[in-house]
C-alpha cells in the first residue's frame, strides 16, 4: 500500500510539473507510448546537450515526466547499486547523467566508477568477495572468462532484464551475452567498426567518388596514386599491451567480406585452422593494402610505421591532407574532434562504409559493444540491470552524446552525430549481417594474444604471411 | 663526517668518544679523492645530462599545444616555440571531479601510510636491535624474509579479509596495506641504524638509570633522525606513486581514489586524450620534489650511513 501510495504521488507531481512535456505518459502505463513521448521531447534538445553536459543534467533531473516508465522498478529509496566499468573520465560524465531520472524516479543511487585497470581489478575484487553490483564487459570473451573462473555473475534467465533484451536487441546480441546457454548479461552500447574515414573537401577537390565496391576502392586507392597525390592509406596499431588490435580488425571486415558469416563464425571457433587457406587469402588482401609501400604509410612514414603509430594519432594525417582514408570504427570521431575537426559530411572528416567484396554476403557489419552484467540478485540492482536493456536508457544515454546501441528502441533522433545515426541505422537494419569483433571472441590467448602479436609482427618485421597464421594456430589452445 | 651522522642533541657525557679511522672509513676517503677528479665530475655531468633530458621533453610538451603534441616531437618546440596553459587547465578543472579532490585523497592517504609502519619498525627495531630475548636471531631473520613475498600474491586474501571486516573501499584498507608491505624493510633498515649506534652508548645510559622507554627516546631516538627521514622518503615515494594497492583495496571512486588513479585514466577510455599526460605528471610531481628536496639532506646521509658501515 505504502509503495503504490508513494509511487501515484510522484506520478502526480511529475504530471503537475512536466504539464508541458508529457501529459500522455501520466495517463497510460503503456511502456511503448511513454517512451516515444519521452523520446520525442528530449529529441528537441538534442542538439545543444552533448556540447553542454551541465545544462542536460538539470534538464532530465528535473523531468518528472519520465517517471511513469519507472513505475515498475517500484520504490528504491536508500538503495545503492555500485556499477563498475572500464569507462574513465570524460567519458564517464554521460554514463552519471544518463542515470539520473532513474535516480530521481526510484530513489535509488547509482555509485558509479570507471578504472584504466577494469579487466584485472574486476577479477581481484570478484575472488576478494568485494565484487561490484554491475560491471560492464567491454568485451564477450571477458564475460565469459569471469563466469567460468568465479561463477559469481548472476543469472537473467526470467528476469525484467531478459525481457527488456528479447524485446529491444536482436537475437544475435542477447546470444553475445550468454554463456554455456545461460543468459547473463544485457547488451549495452554498440559501435560499428566496418568505416573508412576520409576527408569529404579533399575528395571534392580531387574529383574521387566514394568507392562503392572493394574493388573501386583499390582502382581510388591506384588513382590517387598514379595522381601523384601520396600515399591513399594511413593506419596505425599501436595500443600499449593492446598493439595489433586494428590489424585484427582489418583482418575481420575481410573475412566478412570476402568469404561471408559462415566462414567467419566457423574461424572464430576454430571450427577451421587459423592457417586454412581461406583465412590466408584474407591475410593476403589485407596485406595489398596494409603492407603496400605505396598505398601506406600516408603522413607517417613507411610500412613499418604502422606499428610504430599509435591507434590514436593512425588517421590524424588525414587532417593534414597527408592521406586519403583510414579504416577505423565509428568511436574514432572521438579523436578527430579532439584533434579539433568537424565530423560531419561537409565537414573536415567523415567515413564510408567500407564497401562489400561482393554480391554474395549482402553489406556485412563489424561491430563491438558493451555488456552489463550483475553479481547481486537485490531489487535495486535487478531494476538498474533491467532499466539498461530499456529504450528509456538507450535514449536518455544517446542524447549525452556520442554513443550508440543496438537497442531497436533507440530513437535516431537523440542520436548526436552524422557517422552515429549512420551506425544505428546500420545496426537497426534488419537485414544487415552484424557480427562481433572475432578477436574479442576467440580464446584469450588468440584474441588478446597471439592474433595480436603476430598481426604486430607482420608489419612491423615483415613477417611472411604462412608463418604469422601457422603461428597464431599453434597457440590456439587445444 | 661520513658515517655517523653528528647527532643533534647529544647529552655531554656521550660527546667526546674517542675515535680512529676505520678500515672502511679510509677506504671511503680514497674513493671520495678518485670520484672528485675532473673527469669523474665530466662524467658525472654528462649522466645527470642524459637522464634530465627526457623530463625536460615532458615539461616542453607539457606546454605545448594538443595539436603539436599530437603531430611533432617536443624537440621541434626550439625552432617552433609555442606556449599554453590549456593541458594545465584541462588536468587541473576540466574533469567532473576536481584535481585538488585526489589531491586531498593522496594525502590522507600518504601521511598515515608513512607514519604508521615508521612507528611500528621503530619499536620492533628497537627490540630486535637493543632486548635479548629468546629466538631473536630467528624472529629477525623471519620478519626480513617476508620482504620476498611480493605483495601481488597477498592482494586476495586481503581482500577477503577487509570485506570480513567491512572496512573494504575506505581508507583504513590502504593504510594497512601500505604498513603491512613496508614494515619487513622498514624493520630491518631502523634495526641496522639502531645496531650501529656503539653499546656503549646505551650501556652508559642504562648505567645512569636510564629504562627502555628513557634509552629509546632520549638517546637512540635523536640519533636516528637521519635514518627515519630517509626511510621516511623512501616509504612517502613509494605511497604516493602507489597505484595498485590503492586502486584494489579503495577502488577509483572519488572519495578515496588517489591521484595516480586520476592520473591512469587521464587519457580517456580510448587514450584520446593523452596529450594530457605530461601536464598531469607535472602537477602529480610536485609533492614528491618538494618533499624530496625538502629532505635529500637526510635522504643522502642516511643512505650512506648505512652503506658505508659494516
Amino acid at each position: 500500500m505504502n509503495l503504490s501510495k508513494r509511487r501515484a504521488g510522484v506520478a502526480a507531481i511529475g504530471c503537475i510539473a512536466g504539464l508541458s512535456l508529457v501529459l500522455a505518459a501520466c495517463g497510460g502505463d503503456d511502456d511503448d507510448s511513454a517512451n516515444g513521448t519521452a523520446a520525442a521531447e528530449n529529441g528537441d534538445d538534442a542538439d545543444d546537450t552533448d556540447t553542454d553536459p551541465d545544462e542536460d543534467d538539470t534538464d532530465g533531473a528535473d523531468d518528472p515526466g519520465d517517471c511513469a516508465a519507472y513505475e515498475q522498478y517500484g520504490d528504491l529509496s536508500g538503495t545503492t547499486v555500485h556499477v563498475y566499468t572500464s569507462i574513465v573520465a570524460p567519458e564517464d560524465l554521460a554514463h552519471i547523467e544518463s542515470y539520473k531520472p532513474f535516480e530521481e524516479c526510484t530513489g535509488a543511487t547509482i555509485n558509479y566508477e570507471g578504472s584504466g585497470e577494469f579487466e584485472a581489478q574486476l577479477t581481484v575484487r570478484v575472488r576478494g568477495g568485494n565484487a561490484p553490483d554491475i560491471a560492464y564487459f567491454p568485451q564477450p570473451g571477458l564475460l565469459e572468462t569471469v563466469v567460468q573462473d568465479t561463477g559469481s555473475v548472476q543469472s537473467l534467465a526470467g528476469t525484467l532484464a531478459e525481457e527488456y533484451t528479447d524485446l529491444h536487441f536482436a537475437e544475435e546480441w542477447k546470444e553475445l551475452g550468454t554463456v554455456d546457454g545461460t543468459f547473463y548479461a544485457s547488451p549495452i552500447g554498440a559501435n560499428v567498426k566496418s568505416f573508412v574515414w576520409y576527408s569529404p573537401s579533399m575528395f571534392a577537390d580531387a574529383g574521387y567518388e566514394i568507392p562503392e565496391t572493394w574493388d573501386e576502392m583499390l582502382t581510388l586507392s591506384d588513382q590517387i596514386v598514379a595522381d601523384g597525390n601520396g600515399k591513399p592509406w594511413c593506419a596505425g596499431i599501436g595500443s600499449g599491451d593492446a598493439t595489433g588490435w586494428p590489424a585484427t580488425d582489418w583482418m575481420e571486415d575481410v573475412m566478412l567480406r570476402m568469404h561471408g558469416p559462415d566462414v567467419y563464425d566457423q574461424w572464430m571457433n576454430h571450427d577451421i585452422p587459423f592457417n586454412d587457406p581461406q583465412v590466408a587469402e584474407v591475410l593476403a588482401a589485407v596485406g595489398d593494402i596494409l603492407k603496400n609501400d605505396d598505398y601506406v604509410n600516408g603522413g607517417l612514414g613507411d610500412v613499418r610505421s604502422i606499428a610504430a603509430t599509435e591507434f590514436q594519432a593512425g588517421g590524424l594525417p588525414i587532417l593534414d591532407g597527408n592521406c586519403w582514408m583510414h579504416r577505423q570504427a565509428s568511436f574514432y570521431q572521438v579523436n578527430f574532434t579532439e584533434a579539433g575537426a568537424t565530423v560531419a559530411p561537409d565537414g573536415d572528416v567523415y567515413a564510408f562504409y567500407l564497401p562489400p567484396m561482393g554480391d554474395d554476403f549482402g553489406n556485412p557489419v563489424l561491430g563491438g559493444g558493451e555488456f552489463a552484467a550483475a553479481f547481486d540478485d537485490r531489487p535495486e540492482v535487478q531494476a538498474f540491470q533491467a532499466f539498461l536493456a530499456s529504450p528509456e536508457w538507450a535514449n536518455l544515454k544517446a542524447i549525452e552524446g556520442n554513443w550508440i546501441s543496438a537497442n531497436t528502441g533507440l530513437d535516431l533522433e537523440n542520436v548526436d552525430t552524422e557517422i552515429n545515426r549512420l551506425s544505428v541505422e546500420i545496426l537497426q537494419d534488419p537485414e544487415t549481417i552484424f557480427r562481433f569483433d572475432a578477436s574479442d571472441l576467440m580464446p584469450g590467448e588468440v584474441g588478446a594474444g597471439s592474433f595480436w602479436t603476430e598481426m604486430t609482427n607482420w608489419i612491423a618485421n615483415d613477417k611472411p604471411d604462412d608463418e604469422v597464421l601457422d603461428a597464431i594456430e599453434s597457440s590456439w589452445p587445444q | 663526517m661520513t658515517t655517523t651522522p653528528t647527532p643533534p642533541v647529544v647529552p655531554a657525557d656521550t660527546a667526546a668518544i674517542p675515535r680512529q679511522l676505520t678500515a672502511a672509513e679510509r677506504r671511503a676517503a680514497a674513493a671520495r679523492a678518485k670520484l672528485s677528479s675532473p673527469w669523474a665530475s665530466a662524467v658525472a655531468i654528462v649522466i645527470a645530462l642524459v637522464w634530465t633530458i627526457p623530463t625536460i621533453g615532458l615539461l616542453v610538451s607539457s606546454f605545448r599545444p594538443q595539436q603539436s603534441i599530437n603531430t611533432s616531437g617536443w624537440w621541434t618546440w626550439f625552432t617552433n616555440p609555442e606556449f599554453t596553459f590549456a593541458n594545465y587547465d584541462e588536468v587541473l578543472f576540466g574533469a567532473r571531479e576536481s584535481f585538488s579532490t585526489y589531491f586531498i585523497n593522496s594525502i590522507v592517504i600518504t601521511l598515515p601510510a608513512v607514519v604508521i609502519p615508521i612507528t611500528l619498525a621503530l619499536l620492533a627495531a628497537y627490540a630486535f636491535a637493543w632486548i635479548d630475548f629468546k629466538g631473536r636471531d630467528i624472529l629477525f631473520v623471519a620478519v626480513f624474509a617476508l620482504q620476498i613475498v611480493p605483495l601481488q600474491v597477498a592482494l586476495i586474501p586481503l581482500m577477503q579479509q577487509y570485506v570480513r571486516w567491512e572496512i573494504a573501499g575506505s581508507f583504513w584498507t590502504v593504510w594497512l596495506s601500505h604498513s603491512i608491505f613496508a614494515l619487513p624493510l622498514a624493520t630491518f633498515l631502523l634495526h641496522n641504524f639502531m645496531k650501529d649506534i656503539p653499546p656503549s652508548l646505551v650501556e652508559a645510559a642504562r648505567v645512569d638509570g636510564a629504562g627502555h622507554v628513557k634509552i629509546f627516546f632520549r638517546v637512540l631516538l635523536p640519533l636516528l633522525v637521519p635514518a627515519i627521514a630517509a626511510f621516511g622518503i623512501f616509504q612517502f615515494l613509494w605511497v604516493w606513486n602507489d597505484l595498485l594497492v590503492a586502486l584494489t583495496f579503495a577502488g577509483g571512486t572519488p572519495n578515496v581514489a588517489p591521484l595516480t588513479a586520476r592520473l591512469a585514466e587521464l587519457a580517456g577510455s580510448r587514450g584520446e586524450a593523452w596529450h594530457l599526460l605530461t601536464a598531469g605528471a607535472f602537477v602529480a610531481m610536485i609533492v614528491p620534489l618538494v618533499v624530496f628536496l625538502a629532505l635529500q639532506r637526510y635522504f643522502v646521509r642516511g643512505l650512506l650511513s648505512g652503506g658505508v658501515k659494516g
